[in-house]
């Protein structure tokens, strides 16, 4: 597998560049159709949900803590409290709960297609906890090579990390929206206040995940191009120049 | 009764124009703008619906044991509990409104007569906090049968003397666990709880849960709701 990786830069089973990128050791990355709305349908919804999220939390916080007002979605607080005795957790509730249609169609659309067009398996996997510290090290002292359109270990990690991340929202979510209708779901995470907790823990390593991913899209701008437009292609580069090839 | 609150909902008007002409003038907030809100709303009335699909009427909210029921129940309004009104039994009368047959006044003696049960159930804010009470009191579904109300109809309305108001879809109100409470925790209701009674519905968030109502209606016009007329989701089942 790894052998298959380093030969070429292309994601495998994607349609083989031709061979004069190939000499030139272009690496293409691309992403289809369905790919890229169901990424910007969920990067939307997460960011609602976190922003609604939050000022929902303002309004019964569980630590000592709240989220600064300007970092959280749902209005004006000091209007609202005027307007309606309520710091705007009623709009933050509506954004909520809109939001959530929208994560879920996103998420499954996801999920659905990676599974049916083979996605998940050519580019998540495989991925074990040797390749997984080899890449982390490697990436740790900035010798990791990113070869555009290829996924290292880590990077396949942090991907199903966020795919199960997700699905624990959803899931904890629902039983905090639906408590009775589909109790004994909040005895899955302890009880209807230990949901809660659950929902804000997999919220912060969904913040924490988004913080390393747009940190990474910031250093490679090219990702971001393909998962807009469809298509990037880069001449192969590292940090430190040379050692493309010899990470392995 | 109701008349104070229109005044004060003009009042609230004429707020929400002045801040909108300043949200477009300052374009600060996309939250706060008439056609985000409007299409919230839309989808909010479309959460109603599936809602009212996932509601299933004969099942029932967890219950505990009576250890776990909090003596001390967390008041909580938007006034001080030294605001909350004090129903007199002498003058206090329920009053019946809407599809129902027998539209006679109750007394406190008269609704205490009621055969009552008890529930010890879990209270959901809508803020996120959560308490369990021990409730005693007559399923609601007893008494619209007992003044011969149309439970054809799609709603209960209900008005209460401290302003508040608030209504329910027909399948909650004929839920076995949905309550005119009387007692909290072993005792009379207290004043600030609502007095003489509230009406208690463990499927639904806690400002669903009306206090010192004085008018019980039936209708097939959805009732306003005190928070929904503040943004709130309508339906707000759990």
């Amino acid at each position: 597998m790894s052998g298959r990786r380093m030969s070429s830069g292309l994601p495998s089973g994607q349609p083989s560049a031709p061979p004069a990128a190939r000499q030139a050791g272009l690496q293409i990355q691309k992403h289809a159709l369905p790919a890229r709305l169901t990424h910007w349908l969920m990067a939307l919804a997460i960011l609602l949900l976190i922003g609604s999220g939050w000022r929902i939390y303002n309004a019964s916080p569980i630590f000592g803590f709240r989220f600064p007002e300007w970092a959280t979605l749902g209005g004006d607080v000091g209007d609202a409290l005027a307007l309606h005795n309520d710091p705007g957790v009623a709009s933050a509730i509506a954004w909520h709960f809109a939001a959530m249609w929208l994560l879920l169609f996103g998420y499954l659309g996801f999920v659905l297609w990676g599974v049916a067009s083979g996605h998940f398996r050519r580019d998540f996997l495989p991925v074990g906890p040797r390749s997984f510290l080899r890449d982390f090290m490697a990436a740790a002292t900035f010798r990791l090579a990113h070869r555009l359109g290829e996924y290292n270990a880590v990077q396949r990690v942090f991907y199903w990390g966020v795919l199960a991340a997700v699905a624990m929202m959803l899931l904890s979510g629902i039983a905090i929206w639906k408590p009775v209708q589909t109790y004994p779901l909040e005895t899955l995470f302890g009880g209807f206040q230990d949901a809660r907790m659950v929902h804000f823990l997999f919220m912060s390593a969904i913040v924490l995940f988004l913080v390393v991913h747009i940190a990474l899209v910031i250093l490679v701008p090219k990702t971001f191009v393909a998962m807009t437009l469809g298509k990037a292609t880069s001449r192969p580069h590292t940090t430190r120049p040379h050692t493309t090839g010899a990470r392995r | 009764m109701t008349r104070p609150m229109d005044l004060q909902r003009r009042r609230l008007f004429g707020g929400s124009l002045s801040v909108g002409a300043l949200t477009l003038l300052t374009g600060c907030d996309i939250s706060d703008h008439d056609s985000v809100q409007r299409a919230l709303a839309a989808v909010s009335r479309w959460n109603d619906r599936v809602q009212a699909a996932l509601f299933s009427p004969n099942r029932l909210a967890p219950t505990f044991p009576k250890a776990m029921a909090v003596k001390d129940f967390r008041y909580n309004a938007w006034y001080g509990p030294d605001k909350a009104p004090k129903l007199d039994d002498a003058t206090y009368r329920l009053t019946l409104a809407g599809q129902i047959a027998d539209k006679r006044p109750w007394t406190v003696a008269q609704l205490r007569a009621l055969p009552q049960t008890t529930q010890i159930t879990r209270h959901i804010c809508v803020e996120g906090w959560s308490m369990i009470g021990q409730w005693s009191g007559t399923p609601l579904s007893v008494f619209l049968n007992r003044i011969g109300a149309d439970t054809t109809a799609k709603y209960v309305g209900f008005e209460c003397a401290d302003g508040y108001y608030e209504g329910i879809d027909m399948p909650t109100a004929l839920h076995p666990q949905t309550l005119m409470a009387f007692g909290l925790g072993g005792d009379i209701l207290p004043t600030p709880h609502g007095y003489p009674f509230k009406i208690r519905i463990p499927t639904k968030l806690g400002f669903k849960n009306p206090k010192f109502v004085t008018t019980i209606y039936v209708t097939n016009q959805r009732p306003r709701g005190f928070w929904t007329d503040r943004g709130y989701n309508w339906f707000s089942g759990i």
